[in-house]
């Protein structure tokens, strides 16, 4: 089955139009085989926010579902299988995934090709660190089982490899214990970003997850209002003993589906300067100074978006980028700068959202690194283009780099520069994919 | 490929001797888009090209001929393999003197080729690059001359009404495809095209018009006028009854 369709990434900019094919795990050899010049892409549920699941004028594979099942402590899922999904097999089983990113609406091979990252990172590294293994279905028409201890090298280059080593059809992925589907959530405001990271440099390391949102339109340093005022959550899974009597009855509460929906033909420019003041300012008034011990569902703790389907529809036809880079620990002061700049330019910024991450991993691509990460959402509009190049310059300056998953607009020299070993990852490419049959609208834009 | 804010990777530019080209690929510098300047070989492509290289842009030159429209198939394919082309700029064109133009059989004949057969010879070779590619721009030099044909320059005027319909009309024939044509309507360019010429009110500079087709890129529009006002004086003028129109200065 082929038609020709439009894609587009999470930020509903560049689209383009590719053939969209389906197959099985068993036919994906065959269909790599025949794949024509412009090659193919495997995509999952499309959250990457620009071009990385897309193929103009090429192939791009639909995800494969398929049952998950437990093996042990081990959970065996299929590629295309939603986090979403997973959660609510693993959840009334009493396991939960160790990792999960800032939406469930991700599948099982787009997290191992983005190497995604949650709120856990700085104790329990990246999605890809903690899988045993996929199967993973290279140009040549083998399925091969990788493991890190087997292969290495394509192990390490297809966690974070933006799905350019091969089609993953299923992976092996650890679970972790947990008492009860709630998490015992403790919540601090900042009046700035110096101490909120200086309280996150002291106390992170106590907490198993830990982010904090940032208000990025709050000027600076006039009378009360500080640049960077913030809000910490960090918490914990809660235990059996913490739940009061009425949430013991539901211990396992499932995440469920999106009860409000972003409506269609919402015009570019509401979320603006204004806008976005105005929800940042309820937002932090909102937030208690000091709260512990605050019961949460697992799906709001670590889902809030998920609740509002198609909520990338709110920035309207034009769409939007979003920006997230990481530097070193000793580079704290390009966040500083990045919010700085950002508050002064008139490009709002939802909430922006800042962690410290743990050490880096092998993979060849993999994004995290130790130090800080922000992310920023921001309206695709003029003048956009110039104050993120410079934040990039900055980013390169620092020793840090932008997370693909989420890039559309970083420059291909600029990458080369951000991700020293990508010729490492060529090279592993020329291995399994000399004729560069998986492409992608990312890898063409990065010369990748 | 063309990024989330509409840059692009790589920049084709027919007729690129052209000030509105050459202005155009500077409106896009920061995104240093390797540039492919398609143009009949002389000084002027030579300058152009230094012009560019002297600017931080990689530059690849090829010969161009907007009347041989037989070597355009192959020309386009040569182009688009060795790399995608994002954005193609068609900015080759001949005014001509206005009264030589319908007199004289051989200026006429020359206006229609250029402006008309090669600017349809071309964009019917770009489109089968960007169906294949499943996206790319297509940037079409039109002219308010087209809008209503005037008697001060009709036969100029024709060609760019028959070769903006021509856009018009493929960029509807290349949506389902990923593709897209901006068809730029621009008043009185100051350029040497026009030296010599009187300014027409709302004359604008080259680097206006490249600044909006930026713009109009980035934004996915079809159609921009270059002063925006134009569009609005334009549908004003369409409208006014021919012995009127007959009187206007202009």
């Amino acid at each position: 089955m082929s038609d020709r369709t439009q894609f587009r990434g999470w930020g509903r900019t560049a689209p383009v139009v590719a053939s969209a094919v389906s197959s099985t795990p068993a036919q994906v050899g065959e269909l790599l085989r025949g794949a024509g010049p412009r090659g193919l892409i495997a995509r999952g549920l499309g959250r990457s926010y620009g071009d990385a699941a897309q193929n103009s004028g090429g192939q791009v594979l639909l995800p494969m579902s398929g049952e998950p099942h437990l093996e042990g402590d081990r959970v065996v899922a299929a590629a295309g299988t939603s986090l979403h999904d997973l959660m609510r097999y693993l959840l009334p089983r009493g396991r939960f995934l160790p990792v999960t990113p800032g939406t469930r609406y991700v599948s099982v091979g787009g997290a191992i090709a983005c190497d995604v990252h949650g709120k856990s990172h700085h104790v329990t590294g990246t999605f890809g660190a903690n899988i045993d293994g996929f199967d993973l279905v290279t140009p040549d028409g083998q399925t091969r089982a990788v493991t890190p201890g087997g292969d290495p090298e394509l192990f390490w280059a297809t966690v974070g490899g933006m799905g350019l080593t091969g089609v993953i059809t299923s992976a092996t992925l650890r679970t972790i214990p947990v008492e009860t589907g709630w998490a015992s959530v403790t919540t601090d405001r900042h009046d700035d970003l110096d101490s909120l990271m200086a309280a996150m440099r002291e106390g992170d390391d106590a907490w198993t997850y830990s982010v904090a949102w940032v208000d990025t339109l709050s000027p600076g340093r006039s009378g009360a209002r500080a640049l960077g005022r913030s809000v910490l959550s960090r918490g914990e899974h809660a235990r059996l003993d913490e739940l009061d009597a009425r949430r013991a009855h539901t211990p396992y509460p499932l995440p469920g589906d999106p009860r409000l929906g972003a409506p269609p033909g919402i015009p570019s420019g509401l979320v603006s300067r204004t806008t976005v003041r105005a929800f940042n300012e309820l937002w932090y008034r909102r937030a208690p100074r000091h709260r512990s011990g605050e019961l949460q569902t697992l799906a709001t703790f670590f889902h809030p978006l998920d609740g509002v389907a198609d909520w990338n529809r709110l920035y309207g036809p034009a769409g939007f980028v979003q920006y997230q880079l990481v530097v070193p620990d000793d580079a704290g002061e390009v966040v500083r700068d990045a919010v700085a700049t950002l508050a002064a330019s008139g490009h709002a910024s939802f909430l922006a959202v800042l962690k410290r991450f743990g050490p880096a991993n092998d993979g060849l691509l993999s994004f995290p690194m130790a130090g800080w990460t922000l992310a920023l959402d921001l309206p695709a509009r003029a003048g956009l283009a110039g104050l993120l190049d410079r934040l990039d310059d900055a980013v390169i300056e620092a020793g840090g780099r932008v997370y693909l998953a989420k890039d559309s607009r970083l420059r291909a020299d600029r990458f080369a520069a951000m991700y020293p070993r990508r010729e490492e990852f060529a090279r592993v490419r020329d291995r399994v994919d000399p004729g560069r049959v998986l492409s992608s609208d990312l890898a063409r834009r990065l010369d990748l | 490929m063309i990024d989330a804010l509409g840059r692009p990777q790589s920049l084709l530019l027919l007729g690129g001797t052209s000030e509105i080209a050459l202005a155009t690929a500077r409106a896009w510098a920061d995104a240093r888009p390797v540039v492919t300047l398609a143009a009949r070989p002389g000084a002027g492509r030579d300058q152009a090209v230094a012009a560019l290289r002297s600017d931080g842009f990689e530059v690849e030159v090829v010969d161009f001929d907007a009347e041989d429209t037989d070597a355009h198939p192959a020309l386009i394919e040569a182009i688009a393999a060795v790399r995608d082309i994002d954005v193609a700029v068609l900015a080759f064109g001949v005014l001509g003197d206005e009264e030589e133009a319908w007199t004289d059989h051989a200026a006429a004949v020359r206006l229609a080729r250029v402006n008309y057969t090669g600017a349809v010879s071309v964009g019917v070779c770009l489109a089968a690059v960007v169906r294949r590619q499943g996206h790319g721009t297509i940037v079409a030099l039109s002219s308010v001359a087209g809008e209503r044909v005037r008697r001060s320059n009709f036969v100029y005027g024709s060609t760019k009404a028959g070769m903006d319909g021509f856009f018009m009309g493929l960029g509807e024939a290349l949506r389902e495809y990923g593709g897209a044509v901006l068809v730029v309507r621009p008043g009185f360019v100051h350029t040497k095209m026009t030296a010599g010429r009187p300014a027409a009110p709302l004359s604008v500079t080259a680097d206006q018009v490249a600044a909006s087709i930026v713009k109009g890129v980035a934004d996915g529009s079809e159609l921009v006028w270059v002063p925006p006002l134009m569009r609005g004086v334009m549908s004003g003028l369409r409208h006014v009854p021919r012995p009127l129109f007959r009187r206007l200065p202009l």
